[in-house]
């Protein structure tokens, strides 16, 4: 009896993991698939063309008014932490560093995945539901190509654009804050923040992060449409597991790139 | 929404996106240096900048009036000349001051001015002549070592 119920754990955790790594291949050979979107080049690009409609245009009013006040509470926090040392003419400096390098990129793929990650999810989980990708298969079209591939890549190719105007923004409503309600002489926040923001440094670096969040964002919320159980709780249940996965995968990926960028490691 | 909408709107998405960073290459990073024709240029040599430098601040009575151009060494005296721009509506008289001073305790490096009592104002490309050196602190120890050693 004892014995019988500790061979049953370990099936079961066995088990576990076996499912964990046919989740993690299946998800990979995905990514190889979907990376190509086929032969030619008009119709396709017409298909990209409205995937960076839905994913990046209707994405600007969120992205936008978020780096707006981002920006603008930055600049409030740090302003009432440097004045206690007298440097709150650093306070551009501390906004545009940690727009550029942190809640730039970081933010801006959190609200694209809430934003448009849940959306890819919902609409390929739907279209498996309603039987429409075995149609396509049926009819010779392959999903891959047509569905797929111009998600990807419209989303590789919206999120780091996202990313620069979050910041653009971000970096003049602290600009507003500090100088026309703090009153500091904006001669000192622009020029502080211009000596201290290298553009390879931090401008591009950014770009980078943002790059790599764009990918696996984007990868998750069409694999787990994809994936989903054609059922209205499975799509239910796929949609929410792009936003968490999507949002941790963000975070723990930002850790390990800053470490590398840093040189911490 | 038809299909010339969908390219315009994707085009003018893509178009706002590179004219964002081209907003942090030059305003942000400031890869080049926007002139302002709103000031007039002056000179002052220092012998001794203590980590002042370009972009710093230049006050009058703690009311900033312009900004450091350019620092420059000059290689007869061996002193550092420093370019100021200074704003059009605020003359100064031929006998100001210039001293680096340091703002708060770990603050920035910036040029203090105060204006002397003549009545000949400077013009643009003048040098400002009565200038102080930034307090280096480890030399004030010396100094002050040194003395009560006599």
């Amino acid at each position: 009896m004892m014995v019988k119920a500790l061979v049953n754990r370990v099936r079961f955790i066995g088990n576990g993991m076996l499912n964990i790594s046919a989740g993690v291949g299946r998800a990979a050979w995905f990514f190889i698939h979907v990376l190509s979107w086929g032969s030619g080049f008009k119709a396709p690009f017409k298909r990209l063309l409205q995937q960076v409609y839905q994913l990046g245009v209707l994405s600007l009013p969120i992205v936008l008014v978020a780096g707006l006040f981002v920006g603008m509470v930055l600049a409030l926090q740090g302003y009432h932490i440097l004045v206690g040392y007298g440097s709150q003419e650093a306070v551009g400096q501390m906004v545009a560093l940690s727009l550029l390098r942190e809640f730039g990129p970081v933010v801006t793929a959190l609200l694209f995945a809430g934003r448009a990650g849940s959306a890819l999810t919902a609409e390929i989980g739907l279209m498996k539901a309603t039987e429409q990708l075995s149609a396509m298969e049926i009819m010779g079209v392959d999903p891959f190509k047509r569905i797929m591939a111009p998600r990807l890549w419209g989303g590789v190719i919206t999120l780091p654009i996202l990313t620069v105007m979050f910041s653009v923004l971000g970096i003049y409503g602290g600009a507003f804050v500090a100088v026309e309600v703090l009153g500091i002489y904006d001669g000192s926040y622009w020029a502080n923040m211009q000596n201290s923001v290298e553009f390879n440094e931090d401008v591009v670096k950014g770009v980078v992060k943002s790059l790599v969040f764009a990918v696996v964002v984007t990868w998750l919320a069409i694999f787990h449409g994809w994936n989903a159980t054609p059922t209205s709780q499975g799509i239910s249940r796929a949609t929410t597991a792009t936003v968490v996965q999507a949002s941790l995968a963000v975070l723990a990926l930002d850790f390990i790139l800053t470490a590398v960028m840093l040189g911490g490691f | 929404m038809t299909s010339k909408n969908l390219e315009i709107s994707v085009g003018a998405f893509v178009l706002a996106g590179i004219l964002a960073l081209v907003v942090l290459a030059l305003n942000v990073s400031g890869l080049s240096y926007r002139a302002d024709d709103q000031s007039y240029y002056l000179f002052a040599r220092f012998e001794n900048l203590a980590g002042l430098s370009e972009r710093a601040k230049i006050s009058l009575s703690g009311v900033t009036i312009g900004r450091v151009v350019s620092i420059t060494l000059d290689t007869e005296d061996y002193v550092a000349v420093v370019k100021m721009a200074i704003d059009k509506d605020v003359p100064l008289t031929t006998d100001t001051s210039a001293s680096i001073l340091t703002a708060g305790l770990l603050g920035e490096k910036y040029i203090g001015l105060s204006v002397g009592a003549d009545d000949e104002l400077l013009i643009n490309a003048d040098e400002i002549e009565d200038t102080q050196s930034s307090i280096v602190l480890e030399e004030l120890i010396g100094q002050f070592l040194f003395s009560r050693s006599e």
